[in-house]
């Protein structure tokens, strides 16, 4: 088979779309464990980490932020190109359509993946925009080195409502893309063994709760303690 | 015991032929008996409408006892009706109550065009199996039995994705009007069997373009198909499509 017929069917691109989510979803776990240095008592903790991943590692960091741009260009690209196609599929849609229930898998989650993909694209952006390209601010540490500041620049951007509203919405509702996502991509890779894929349908939600739960607490537990000073 | 007969109230989908817009029309089934079939119900419907010197309503028919694949109407939402695990013509009226409406729709798809009413024209799924969804011919004699094995799961499994009687509620009823489930399940009748593997790499390639081609939607994994199929065949069929896609893919 030529590479350009796999990656132009629907299985092939679905294929793709699977291993990118699976190896995105891997990344949103380091990114989380990160993030958590942020409830430390103690802010030099989170920004030394911060130090370590911009400037420590030379330019490791740029390549793996590249590779990881573009697993989520493909799995995004590939995914309005999909549910575009899929739209087309039924030009006239039904009148009244009832779920099945039973063997079905279908839910909130499997039905917005495009809406809560998108809404996680524009979050991206504007998530950037904040943080990794928001005011710098200096300051020396407790050890008298001089480096970033960004947990001041976190902390005050969560002293607004409005933006923690804003990261908690998104962030729940991108939950419900990795509550489908996570089993979902092992079946379209072709894993589908019943005991294994049972299992991953409830890690799948299981991982996704955790993971949407541990994000909101961060910005909730900053604007409620105001941070360390 | 005295049966309480059924007054239903028909929401149908009307369209005369493939380029009429269509539209839904209302009618009303009076003295319903519980216990016929939903496609009976309708058989005494259209001896009214004869009757009354209109146009019947047409809905694709043929066994009747769940095994031709060639009935399937949308039932109140639902491909095939209420009743998993079955065909619009094994419903019976006592799945509704009385008083209940019901609507009937026929099964939406781009590569399905309604020719009339109920009935869709389903030739695509015919192209996707002239395209590879059997195994070439072998003349001679009867093998001796054990001259393949097959192991007892593989073949209990490639009889269940056999059962496949191709009446495309799976494309109905999926949000994104994908074949994947019968695709998956006539490539995995074959893959699981030494008679198909010869021409498996080939087959999976050529019945996946067919399927593109046509213009069917891609699997989300929503697994709405199994949940409708009368023959509850697994979306695991869809893995092994996937698998045999890799493994073709790299032939
Ligand atoms: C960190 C970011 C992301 C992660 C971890 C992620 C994860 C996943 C996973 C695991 C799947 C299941 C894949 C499959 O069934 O094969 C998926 C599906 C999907 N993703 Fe994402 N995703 C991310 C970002 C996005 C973005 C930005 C979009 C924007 C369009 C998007 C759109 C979709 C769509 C439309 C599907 C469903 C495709 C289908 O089955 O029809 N995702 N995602
Ligand atoms: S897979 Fe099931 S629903 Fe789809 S065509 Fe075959 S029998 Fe019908
Ligand atoms: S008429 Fe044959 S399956 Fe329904």
């Amino acid at each position: 088979m030529r590479f350009s017929t796999f990656s132009t069917s629907s299985l092939g691109k679905k294929i793709y779309m699977g291993v990118m989510g699976l190896i995105l979803s891997s990344f949103l776990i380091v990114h989380l464990l990160g993030n958590l240095a942020l409830l430390s008592g103690d802010k030099d903790h989170f920004n030394a980490y911060s130090h370590f991943l911009t400037q420590s590692t030379g330019n490791v960091i740029y390549v793996i932020e590249l590779i990881f741009g573009i697993f989520f260009l493909i799995h995004l690209l590939y995914g309005i190109v999909v549910t575009w196609g899929n739209w087309k599929a039924r030009p006239i849609g039904y009148k009244m359509v009832t779920n099945a229930k039973g063997a079905s898998k279908k839910s909130f989650g499997s039905t917005t993946m495009i809406y809560s993909g998108i809404l996680l694209l524009i979050f991206f952006v504007i998530h950037l925009l904040n943080f990794k390209y928001g005011e710098e601010i200096m300051y020396v540490t407790k050890d008298g080195a001089q480096i970033r500041d960004l947990y001041i620049t976190v902390v005050h951007f969560f002293t607004n409502i409005w933006n923690v509203v804003f990261y908690v919405v998104v962030i729940v509702f991108f939950g419900f893309h990795l509550s489908h996502g996570v089993w979902s991509a092992f079946q379209s890779i072709g894993v589908n063994a019943p005991r294994f894929i049972r299992f991953m349908q409830v890690f799948g939600s299981v991982f996704a709760f955790i993971l949407t739960l541990a994000f909101v607490y961060i910005p909730i537990f900053i604007y409620i303690t105001g941070g360390a000073q | 015991m005295e049966k309480k007969m059924l007054n239903i109230k028909l929401k149908v989908w009307r369209q005369e032929n493939k380029d009429d817009k269509g539209a839904f029309k209302d009618y009303e089934a009076k003295g319903v008996n519980p216990d016929m079939s939903f496609l009976e119900m309708l058989d005494e419907l259209n001896e009214e409408l004869i009757l009354k010197d209109e146009i019947p309503i047409e809905f694709d028919n043929d066994c009747r006892e769940g095994i031709c694949g060639m009935c399937g109407m949308v039932i109140n939402g639902t491909a095939h009706g209420p009743k998993s695990g079955s065909t619009t013509c094994e419903i019976r009226m006592r799945h509704f109550k009385d008083g209940d409406t019901i609507v009937m729709e026929p099964w939406r798809a781009k590569p399905f065009p309604v020719l009339k009413d109920l009935v869709v024209d389903k030739y695509a799924f015919d192209r996707i199996m002239a395209a590879g969804g059997y195994t070439s011919v072998r003349t001679g004699g009867v093998p001796e039995a054990r001259t393949s094995l097959v192991p007892r799961d593989d073949a209990e499994e490639a009889m269940d994705m056999a059962a496949c009687i191709g009446c495309g509620a799976c494309v109905a009823s999926c949000p994104n009007a994908s074949a994947s489930l019968f695709v998956g399940a006539k490539v995995s009748q074959f893959a699981l069997l030494p008679q198909g593997r010869p021409e498996a790499a080939k087959r999976v390639e050529a019945m996946v373009a067919q399927m593109d081609e046509e213009g069917f939607g891609a699997c989300s994994n929503h697994a709405e198909c199994e949940a409708v199929c009368p023959k509850e065949i697994s979306i695991k069929g869809i893995a092994r499509m996937r698998r045999e896609y890799w493994a073709a893919s790299i032939k």
